[in-house]
């Protein structure tokens, strides 16, 4: 699957009366991408950028040439993003019902969406709950189904806020397993540096800066140095 | 509507479930009308009859039916005692039983269609509005989410009490209020960036 080219040129975010990002140039190009940073280092930020979800107070972000601020929906049709707490992105009573609300904007015919809701349910292992309360689902499976529900309508890039900080073990690995495995390019926003070993690209965030851009290796060590010094 | 129940609809096929949303929903408003015409016992045994005949033909259980109900527990005994005060025993007895069989008749069009297919038939009775302006989509978006929040906000609630408990604060109306309201506001934010990145705002 074609990835997407996401430029971000002398973006700032200040939000309040704080400076979130300050000035960051990027180029991402690759298929797997990890952003690291401390609590409040604007990581979750430079994520939300990336399909519009935040607007640069100064700079641009462009997907494909395609301007955040000025055609957002066309970014969001590229670029799925799946957050922290799958509750807050749940917004139908059952798990085949909510992957179906996806493609409502897709105006598809009710036997096309059916059976595209079921292939992705199936192909995540969620067929067995098709039916089920989403809000009944474990937390591992209720992440499961917010992927599901992102990747259902195919986007060309899926950004991740940290899909895995509630998550148990089991399903974390669960997670970044689904994640791996992606045709589609992904950034994977983690606090789990083990997750990005197989990564192309780390970049480090740190108080609104990339600070560091490199291989998993490089980048990982960089970050372990830079949480060892007192803030 | 309890939420476990909504499992189960799919699972059942009778012929309550396969009728059409839309056609349902009619049924209902027709049915809550002819309710309100009923004014004897003898007219209120048979809507009693019926009502229990339309639960039979929907394979609806008796616990998933008291599921439903129970929330009338506290408030049917308020209504019979003023209505037995003003109206007389008969009367109150008449007018519990038609709230009762009300909510009875329109849990049983929940309990056997999915919300999608009841918020795809409000959307469509709703259509003829779209000319005059009203974003029928965002209004059943709005229903949906009402539908979606209300075991997400009973989850936050037991969450807020617990942690009220743990201090030793259960009586505390402000520390069990500040941190509920506090946290349906973050949710309503999350839910609402969570609306836009899937492009359901676009």
């Amino acid at each position: 699957m074609t990835g997407c080219v996401v430029e971000l040129e002398d973006v700032h975010v200040r939000l309040g009366e704080r400076d979130v990002l300050r000035g960051v140039d990027l180029v991402l190009r690759e298929h797997r991408v990890g952003v690291v940073g401390a609590n409040g280092s604007g990581k979750s930020t430079l994520a939300r950028l990336l399909n519009g979800l935040v607007l640069p107070t100064r700079g641009s972000v462009r997907v494909d040439g395609q301007d955040t601020a000025r055609h957002g929906a066309t970014v969001r049709r590229r670029v799925g993003f799946v957050f922290t707490d799958p509750d807050a992105q749940i917004v139908m009573p059952t798990v085949a019902e909510d992957v179906a609300y996806s493609l409502r904007r897709h105006r598809l015919g009710a036997t096309e969406a059916d059976r595209r809701v079921h292939e992705a349910l199936d192909r995540h292992g969620l067929a067995g709950h098709a039916d089920h309360p989403a809000h009944l689902l474990s937390g591992g499976q209720k992440q499961l189904l917010a992927l599901t529900s992102v990747l259902v309508t195919e986007p060309q890039l899926v950004v991740a806020d940290e899909p895995t900080t509630l998550l148990d073990l089991r399903n974390t690995r669960r997670v970044a397993r689904e994640l791996l495995a992606l045709p589609q390019q992904v950034v994977l926003v983690s606090h789990d540096l083990d997750l990005l070993a197989d990564y192309d690209r780390v970049l480090v965030v740190d108080d609104g800066r990339v600070v560091a851009d490199d291989e998993p290796g490089p980048a990982v060590a960089h970050y372990r140095k830079l949480m060892e010094r007192e803030p | 509507m309890s939420t476990t129940d909504v499992a189960t609809r799919a699972e059942v096929g009778s012929v309550l479930h396969r009728a059409p949303a839309g056609a349902k929903l009619v049924g209902l408003a027709v049915a809550s009308g002819a309710l309100l015409l009923v004014r004897s016992p003898t007219g209120v045994l048979l809507a009693a009859v019926a009502v229990l005949a339309a639960y039979a033909a929907g394979r609806v259980g008796p616990r998933a039916a008291w599921s439903q109900l129970r929330p009338l527990r506290w408030v049917v005994p308020v209504i019979f005692v003023v209505q037995w005060l003003t109206l007389g025993p008969a009367q109150a007895a008449v007018l519990s039983a038609r709230l009762v069989m009300l909510v009875a008749l329109a849990a049983l069009v929940m309990l056997t269609t999915r919300t999608s297919a009841v918020l795809a038939a409000i959307e469509r009775g709703l259509a003829p509005l779209g000319r005059l302006g009203v974003d029928v989509g965002r209004v059943a978006l709005v229903l949906s989410l009402a539908i979606r929040s209300i075991p997400v906000l009973a989850a936050l609630a037991t969450r807020v009490r617990d942690a009220g408990r743990a201090r030793g604060r259960e009586r505390d109306v402000r520390a069990f209020a500040v941190p509920l309201v506090v946290g349906a506001l973050r949710q309503a934010d999350a839910l609402g960036d969570a609306l836009r990145a899937r492009g359901l705002d676009d």
